[in-house]
């Protein structure tokens, strides 16, 4: 009895193999990170003599000496002056791309069509080709040095990115709801606030979450911009270890490194749904 | 009030004519909208864009007014600076290498993935990890750590320490970004998706095997994410910066073999204080990258299909 419900359910190979090619390629994937935190833990005599991706001891130390942070700065004054950052740019990004994602979505205006398609131009424009004149004006207002260059242009829908993909979200909304709306006696504003931004939930989350992350790995844009260690964020305390050639502070400049990593990490595990749907539906819907 | 007015126009129109808001109040609402964009793409995207075309013709260091220098700065670019030629090969190296790699890693990961009932989720949770741990500062200095002398990939491959080499290091960099495939991956698997089951089995009838499927309906159904996929990750491809700095300790080294285009632009703007030198770098860049996307367009006309033009 059991053979023949065997010999309808034979099993794929096929399939199997398909997994284990999966599982072997996610396995040399990961090490890097499996890498980063047995290093992390590993003692200073070890990290260069064995060649075990186990430690021998955990060595918490690493951890202690991370937390004590860098350049005579706290690791709670870096991790604060990201939080900073990131947060600023998150409201900033929610609130000046969904104003202008209304607009292109669902208002009238002369010049839409030449607007929206300059919108999406600069999702291609190259950073660096505004870089040096925005360096400049943030330098004559006296700005450089301060978080302003970081989280001001956030507020000014600037990452046109996504303003496509609130813009794309909202076109999938029936349009009878705001119809509604207006025959009860709302504005464009009340049917925006109160209609449209609640049903938007799901990309907004998508802009939140995105933002928060690029902005916590940003690199380049706090290099030119912050100088003061005090001023720093945990990607510019790790930068110092850059150019340091000594592999003494091996592992805590590791264990700073996941300390870095964690909130991305977090957030990745929290939110892995909307992250990974919201990057599959910015690049399908044309 | 003004909600319910009728306009005085509409009450001679045919009683079907829907009755619209006076059209100015709505411009006027839009407006106020976009407000903030207009504001940002003006004093932040078009102004400096002018900024720096103009910069481009001078010498300035910041701090004396710029001196209009003419095509100075382009003629020493292009004649004199044997390390701006040098950047401009290591990226397009970098690219050449990197986006292909990156690519095909993703299309042969979503066509594993696509047809499985279950872990789906999961591999592609976990494929896609890396593509968002990837930009950080940390997983940089990993990565020098691992290729480097006496780091992981030497004790297996015996190299000695890619970073150290002029002929790998930038092969180093390139892996960071093919690693980090998760994200045109999702995108590809989003896409493979969408293909109507029906076609697959019109084909079957056919008589075509699983390779002439592949050929027949997956590519071309494919074909307009594949653009996508390739016009986003060229483009970001041109502007790498983190992973060349950390692996090199930001110096380009070794022997200038990983000073990728962006890190030249840093190292002569905001180094040297050449500002009007970067300037034109940064245009320079502006109009490869447009013309790269524009080649890529107009080819594009020959090999993506798009089944559902007209019916949409």
């Amino acid at each position: 009895m059991t053979s023949t419900a065997l010999s309808h359910k034979p099993v794929r190979w096929g399939r199997v193999a398909v997994h284990l090619g999966c599982l072997a390629a996610l396995l040399v994937m990961l090490y890097p990170l499996a890498w980063l935190l047995a290093t992390s833990l590993k003692p200073a005599d070890e990290v260069i003599a064995s060649l075990n991706l186990l430690p021998g001891h955990l060595e918490w130390s690493n951890y202690s000496t991370a937390l004590d942070g860098v350049n005579d700065v706290s690791i709670w004054r870096l991790l604060s002056n990201s939080l900073l950052i990131a947060g600023g740019a998150v409201l900033g990004n929610v609130l000046s791309c969904s104003l202008a994602a209304y607009a292109f979505a669902r208002l009238r205006f002369r010049f839409r069509g030449p607007l929206f398609a300059f919108m999406i131009a600069t999702i291609m424009l190259p950073h660096h080709a505004v870089l040096i004149p925005q360096y400049i004006i943030f330098n004559q207002l006296g700005l450089v040095n301060t978080y302003w260059p970081l989280i001001l242009p956030k507020f000014l829908a600037t990452e046109a990115f996504f303003v496509f993909l609130i813009v794309q979200f909202m076109r999938g909304l029936p349009r009878e709801l705001e119809e509604a709306a207006r025959i009860d006696g709302c504005g464009p504003f009340r049917s925006f606030f109160q209609v449209v931004l609640p049903l938007t939930r799901p990309a907004l989350i998508t802009t939140a979450i995105f933002t928060f992350i690029w902005t916590w790995n940003d690199f380049f844009t706090q290099l030119i911009y912050l100088f003061d260690p005090d001023k720093f964020t945990l990607t510019l305390a790790l930068r110092s270890f850059v150019d340091a050639s000594s592999t003494s502070a091996f592992g805590p400049m590791f264990a700073l490194s996941v300390i870095a990593l964690l909130p991305i990490v977090l957030f990745f595990l929290a939110f892995q749904r909307f992250l990974v749907e919201g990057m599959a539906s910015s690049g399908v819907k044309g | 009030m003004t909600t319910t007015a009728i306009p005085p126009e509409a009450k001679h129109a045919p009683a079907t004519a829907p009755k619209r808001r006076p059209k100015r109040e709505r411009e006027g609402a839009a407006w106020v909208f976009l407000s903030p964009w207009v504001l940002g793409a003006t004093v932040l995207t078009l102004l400096p864009m002018a900024v720096s075309l103009y910069l481009s013709f001078t010498d300035y260091d910041l701090f004396n007014p710029p001196q209009w220098v003419g095509l100075r700065n382009y003629t020493q670019m292009f004649t004199e600076d044997p390390r701006y030629w040098r950047s401009v090969l290591t990226t397009l190296t970098y690219v050449v290498i990197a986006v292909p790699l990156q690519l095909a890693l993703a299309l042969v990961v979503a066509l594993a993935l696509k047809g499985m009932k279950r872990g789906k989720g999961f591999y592609r949770s976990a494929f896609y990890a890396p593509s968002l741990l990837g930009a950080s500062m940390s997983i940089a200095l990993v990565w020098r750590a691992v290729f480097n002398d006496g780091g992981t990939v030497d004790n297996l491959l015996g190299t000695g320490g890619w970073v150290n080499k002029p002929g790998f290091s930038l092969l180093a960099v390139a892996l960071l970004t093919v690693w980090q495939f998760g994200a045109p991956m999702v995108i590809f698997l989003a896409g493979l998706q969408q293909i109507p089951a029906e076609l697959y089995e019109a084909a079957a009838v056919d008589g075509a095997g699983k390779w002439r499927q592949f050929l027949s309906v997956t590519v071309p159904m494919l074909s307009p994410v594949l653009f996508f996929n390739l016009v986003l990750q060229t483009i970001q491809a041109f502007q790498v910066f983190t992973p060349a700095f950390a692996v090199s300790g930001g110096k380009g080294g070794p022997a200038d073999s990983t000073l990728v285009y962006t890190m030249y632009l840093y190292d002569r703007g905001f180094v040297a204080s050449h500002m009007g030198y970067a300037s034109a770098m940064a245009w320079v860049l502006l109009v490869v990258i447009g013309v790269v996307t524009a080649v890529l367009f107009r080819t594009s006309r020959s090999w993506v299909f798009y089944a559902s033009e007209g019916d949409r």
